[in-house]
């Protein structure tokens, strides 16, 4: 059992929602409800993520943050090391690839809050960061919430833009996933199948817990 | 007295054309069928939606006027909004719905007040609910609490009975015109119901496309339509074409051609010998007349035949075609009656129409 890469792939979900979900909750909410021009083609480049092969994209970061990339190249002059096969660069790289699991379920569950519901709040002298605090972000929890648990539980598993991105550095890049892979190329299948165990498990209580959770929501308001 | 008084103008996108005051512990009603712009008026007013031409007091205090560019922003007007489907906020109590509206901060006052607003609308006892645990007209009376615990200085009302029963709504219009007793603010109705307008108006407003058509007392708007089309929206059937034949001062009387008859009526100088106009009777000033009896007591004496009787409980609505006529009459007459007298489609009638039911309205030059 590979408890660095365990302990490096939760971090790596916890960095990724930290900056993912305030993120996601401004963005999804101005996706939801104001229209501007090019709305869709920003949707349509936000969900892109979703249908890209990993490799894809972990090749175009590749190119973007490299070193000899004027991202990548800044960023070394800055910081003294490289973007790319490091840990800051995996990060980078897992928050573009969750940007549709973090925004999509915020999105619809601003969309689901009616117009009237945040007028009724004006017409009671509510200003608007008030009615976001009190009355939409109440409304909207079960959403974040959902897409909370999904860009985590998403991060956990992610392996293919992780390994472009990040190569198989134990201790900076090596994730859960990269680690299982890592142990059946070296023969050694029973941590491959304990660290695999463990992540079917970690996921299917995240999505379970996605699914009772919003089914209890429903029912409560239906009642 | 304070002014208040909501004048609003534009073309586009939803064209508007209104003009009214409203005094302190008024109902002025707003009716018109759906989408004539009633709850835009009502928007406008709230400061949720931006004419583009436009002046609105309220107790003298001006909230918006196009000319000066003055635009009090939503929240800084003091308006109880109960909007149409009531738009109560669903995570949270009774309780804390009203509880948003109130400006007073310390937890103690409030909820002595709150509790004196739950009684004004006979809530006691439910203040932990939330909304989903209430029936539609318990919505209802928390929409108006929460509406009224800002102490608004105008109440906007947008269709508030639309969604209860027929109970129900009779109970809340007896509440409101109890509120509007102690409240002493204008009360703004909309409302697409006209028996409803009808009952709660001090003054009613008929608006179509935007535009207000006539605004007077409820009694007067019903009876006495300012034009054809305020009489076909206000649901009168019998609107006719006719001309001036002529007044007699001595007698009291006007007569008016018809296609090929002369009917008389109350003496109305306002129309010129000649004028081409449009008359209305309301369908209970027509009444049938036996034909074994004497024609003198009764004016407007018609004979016509029944093409329609529709049975609606206790009343029926009988369509006849007068002789001459292309354009039936609309008659309410008892079912009992209609069952009684064999008035059946295709039997002979006599008519009388009530002289002082006829009104007679000016021809509009659109």
């Amino acid at each position: 059992m590979d408890w660095q890469a365990f302990k490096l792939s939760f971090s790596l979900a916890f960095y990724t929602c930290l900056f993912l979900i305030p993120t996601g909750i401004f963005v999804a909410r101005i996706i939801a409800w104001k229209q501007f021009p090019g709305r869709s083609l920003f949707q349509a480049l936000l969900a892109l993520p979703l249908i890209l092969p990993p490799t894809v994209l972990g090749f175009y970061l590749l190119t973007l943050m490299g070193n000899r990339s004027p991202i990548g190249q800044s960023y070394e002059a800055l910081v003294g090391n490289s973007l790319v096969f490091s840990f800051e660069g995996i990060l980078i790289a897992s928050i573009v690839f969750n940007i549709p699991f973090a925004i999509q379920p915020i999105q619809r569950a601003f969309e689901s809050i009616p117009q009237t519901i945040r007028e009724a709040a004006w017409t009671c002298g509510l200003t608007n960061w008030s009615t976001f605090l009190k009355i939409e972000l109440p409304l909207a929890w079960p959403g974040i919430l959902t897409s909370f648990i999904l860009t985590f539980a998403h991060t956990l598993g992610e392996f293919g833009v992780v390994l472009m991105v990040g190569g198989n550095i134990e201790g900076e890049t090596r994730t859960i996933a990269i680690s299982i892979y890592d142990r059946v190329q070296a023969f050694d299948n029973n941590s491959a199948a304990l660290m695999s165990a463990s992540l079917l498990i970690i996921s299917f209580v995240s999505i379970a817990f996605i699914y009772v959770f919003n089914n209890k929501i429903a029912r409560h308001y239906e009642s | 007295m304070n002014h208040n008084q909501v004048c609003l103008n534009q073309i586009y996108p939803i064209p508007l054309d209104i003009n009214f005051t409203c005094n302190n512990g008024e109902i002025f009603v707003i009716a018109g069928p759906s989408g004539s712009g009633k709850t835009t008026i009502l928007r406008s007013i709230a400061g949720l939606y931006k004419p583009a031409k436009g002046k609105i007091i309220c107790k003298d205090n001006v909230w918006y006027d196009t000319d000066s560019k003055i635009d009090v922003p939503v929240q800084k007007r003091a308006a109880g909004f109960v909007f149409q489907n009531y738009a109560l906020f669903p995570h949270l109590t009774v309780r804390e719905n009203i509880a948003v509206a109130i400006i007073e901060k310390d937890k103690k006052k409030q909820n002595i007040y709150i509790d004196e607003l739950l009684d004004t609308v006979h809530l006691k006892g439910l203040a932990s609910r939330l909304p989903h645990q209430l029936s539609g007209g318990q919505q209802q009376r928390v929409a108006v609490a929460r509406g009224l615990a800002r102490k608004p200085e105008i109440l906007l009302l947008d269709e508030p009975f639309s969604s209860v029963d027929q109970q129900t709504r009779r109970y809340l219009v007896r509440e409101l015109a109890q509120l509007r007793d102690r409240l002493q603010i204008p009360i703004i109705h909309v409302t697409h119901d006209l028996n409803e307008a009808r009952r709660i108006a001090d003054k009613l407003c008929i608006i179509n496309n935007g535009v207000s058509l006539q605004i007077d007392t409820a009694e007067n708007v019903m009876m006495k339509p300012a034009n054809a089309e305020i009489a076909r929206l206000t649901g009168h059937d019998n609107v006719f074409i006719g001309k001036v034949k002529g007044h007699d001062k001595d007698a009291n009387k006007t007569y008016i051609y018809w296609q090929d008859k002369v009917l008389q009526l109350n003496y109305s100088p306002q129309f010129q010998e000649n004028e081409g106009l449009h008359w209305f009777i309301p369908s209970s000033q027509v009444i049938p007349v036996k034909t074994t009896s004497s024609n003198d007591n009764y004016e407007n004496i018609l004979q016509g035949k029944i093409i329609e009787v529709i049975q609606l409980g206790e009343g029926s609505i009988l369509s006849i075609a007068l002789q001459g006529s292309p354009e039936p009459v609309q008659m309410n007459y008892s079912s009992h009656h209609t069952r009684e007298n064999n008035m059946a489609p295709n039997s002979d009638i006599q008519l009388s129409l009530l002289g002082s039911g006829i009104h007679l309205m000016k021809q509009e030059n659109k």
